[in-house]
């Protein structure tokens, strides 16, 4: 047994130090970093509080984390909404394994596709002179072109629910196929219609899947940054923003602090809904 | 067969309406990359041609694509190996008992939900702070890899949950070592998700943008190069460079499926020698 344990550190090693070196070590010299001063150029070792004293104190603050949350729940409710919808009809209503395969890799591939790309690849649909905007002046809803389509929020959740919600039906698909079929033709056997089946049996059976594709979608919106700064065009602001302007800046010490606080946020809220969910039973 | 139900016909109108979202964007920039010259970044289209694609090869119209094109591929590849290597060796692991495997497990997933830009801000610090030069082969790498191995190890994991491990006592029962239950036994049963766990490593480095983007110093990986465009470029160059990296990671997705496909006919051919016969 001994010998064992030695084997399972051996091979654990490197994963270890990797995670050591890149991730243990960056978040403890954030740490350090957020109770640091700066200059206009420059940075200085030091213990003070005054990166956090300026951050709580400040309106700015709450706001933005306030819109971060609000993309976080909006992008959330509507990956949730259509990638059940379409795990849902992957597992139930395509009835060869062959086609689930390979309409499920038709629904995976554009995630191994560049984000940088498909944002951009909104533009000539969204654009004021888009294909949105001249599609509906065409068909007489509209007269001018509408102004909010892109670099504003609604472009902002379009492009999170476009480059994430495969997050949440690739998890949602894996925990339905392995529902026992025999339980959704009992349902069908005590006289449950489709929808009592999928509201008794299926929804409460998928929620391990659910809960796993939640924590992938939260992370990912409230981490970002990117996407916000490109698709608001610079106008809307989340937490993410915020880290990379004072980056922009110098300023990394109130950087540093921002992302503490962020980077407790995320945890708090990951680890309410691992105690939900079984990570490892459920892959 | 039973009849389809009616929520059937509904769900597949939704279901085809989701592919259009997913795959409509891209389509567009991949027509409108073939405007003419005089073309805009929208349509209509002003003629047909190959102009912008030609302006990839000019140095003054998209500047240095090219060099950090090969850094990407570079780095992709070595983000690959590491992480296929790495991630068998955690997955196996994991399937011993041992001190801090909890702890571990939780680092893991803190690896994959930490916010990109603090990996990215922790390592440029502790680079800058110790007066190293980031580059993209180190700092960068290893800030691609806290992304790309909770993947690899979350693949691990499903594969070895799925393992019979009664293959491997039946080695072990012929008198295999350790060493070589893992070589002939457990390897070559796991090998066509390793090629997953590969195909993951090397798209998701050459995609990655948030971890390098304090972490690769000086020379530009290719997303930061496409995304320093959005800012200065206004011309359908930017569509054509978007088809072409796309195409090249649709190549790629093309070549390992196809690698799994072989991997699977071959095992299916000489897999099992049940029902021959003795020798």
């Amino acid at each position: 047994m001994r010998n064992n344990s030695v084997i399972g550190w051996l091979l654990a090693a490197p994963l270890s130090l990797v995670l050591l070196v890149f991730l243990v070590a960056p978040i403890v010299m954030i740490v350090v970093v957020s109770f640091w001063g700066a200059t206009e150029w420059s940075i200085y070792p030091a213990f003070q509080f005054d990166n956090y004293a300026f951050l709580l104190t400040s309106d700015v603050t709450y706001r933005v984390f306030l819109n971060t949350l609000k993309y976080a729940a909006i992008t959330w409710a509507c990956t949730l909404l259509i990638g059940f919808t379409v795990a849902y009809y992957l597992a139930f209503h395509i009835r060869s394994l062959t086609w689930q395969v390979a309409l499920f890799l038709l629904c995976t591939i554009p995630f191994l596709t560049s984000n940088i790309i498909r944002m951009i690849s909104w533009i000539p649909f969204l654009g004021r002179n888009g294909i949105a905007n001249s599609t509906l002046i065409s068909l007489g809803v509209i007269d001018e072109p509408l102004e909010w389509l892109l670099f504003s929020d609604f472009s902002v959740i379009l492009a999170f629910v476009h480059l994430y919600t495969l997050f949440m039906v690739v998890p949602i698909f894996n925990t339905m196929m392995r529902i026992d079929k025999s339980l959704i033709e009992a349902a069908a056997d005590a006289g449950a219609s489709g929808w009592q089946t999928l509201r008794h049996v299926i929804i409460p059976l998928t929620k391990p899947g659910i809960m796993i594709g939640t924590i992938f979608v939260v992370a990912l919106v409230m981490g970002d940054f990117i996407t916000v700064r490109f698709m608001s065009g610079s106008q809307s602001a989340n937490v993410g923003r915020m880290i990379q302007n004072d980056i922009g800046l110098l300023q990394y010490p109130s950087a540093a602090a921002t992302a503490v606080i962020l980077l407790v946020t995320v945890l708090l809220l990951i680890g309410t809904l691992l105690r939900f969910v079984d990570i490892r039973k459920e892959l | 067969m039973e009849p389809r139900p009616k929520s059937f016909y509904a769900l597949t109108a939704f279901f085809v309406l989701f592919l259009i979202f997913l795959y409509g964007p891209t389509i567009t920039i991949a027509i409108l990359s073939f405007q003419g010259p005089g073309g805009g970044l929208t349509f209509p289209m002003r003629g047909v041609s190959l102009h912008w694609f030609r302006d990839l090869f000019e140095q003054q119209a998209v500047g240095d694509i090219w060099g950090s094109f090969y850094r990407s591929f570079t780095l992709g590849l070595m983000v690959m190996v590491t992480t296929v290597i790495v991630s068998v060796m955690g997955g196996l692991a994991f399937r011993k008992r041992f001190a801090g495997a909890t702890i571990l497990f939780y680092l893991i997933i803190t690896s994959l939900v930490i916010p990109s830009i603090l990996v990215s801000l922790g390592v440029g610090l502790i680079w800058s702070q110790s007066g190293m030069t980031v580059h993209w082969s180190t700092s960068g790498y290893g800030a691609q890899l806290t992304w790309t191995l909770p993947f690899g190890l979350l693949i691990m994991f499903a594969v070895f949950n799925r393992f019979d491990r009664s293959y491997e006592e039946a080695a072990r029962d012929l008198g295999a070592s350790p060493w070589q239950v893992i070589r002939h036994v457990v390897l070559p049963i796991i090998a066509p998700s390793l090629i997953g766990v590969a195909l993951f490593g090397f798209t998701l480095s050459y995609d990655e943008f948030a971890r390098t983007l304090l972490t690769s110093g000086s020379y530009n990986t290719l997303p930061l190069e496409i995304f320093g465009m959005t800012t200065n470029v206004t011309t359908p160059v930017l569509f054509a460079l978007g088809t072409l990296t796309t195409v090249f990671s649709l190549l790629i997705i093309v070549l390992f499926l196809a690698v799994v496909w072989f991997m699977n006919r071959a095992r299916a051919r000489q897999g099992s020698d049940a029902g021959k016969g003795l020798l």
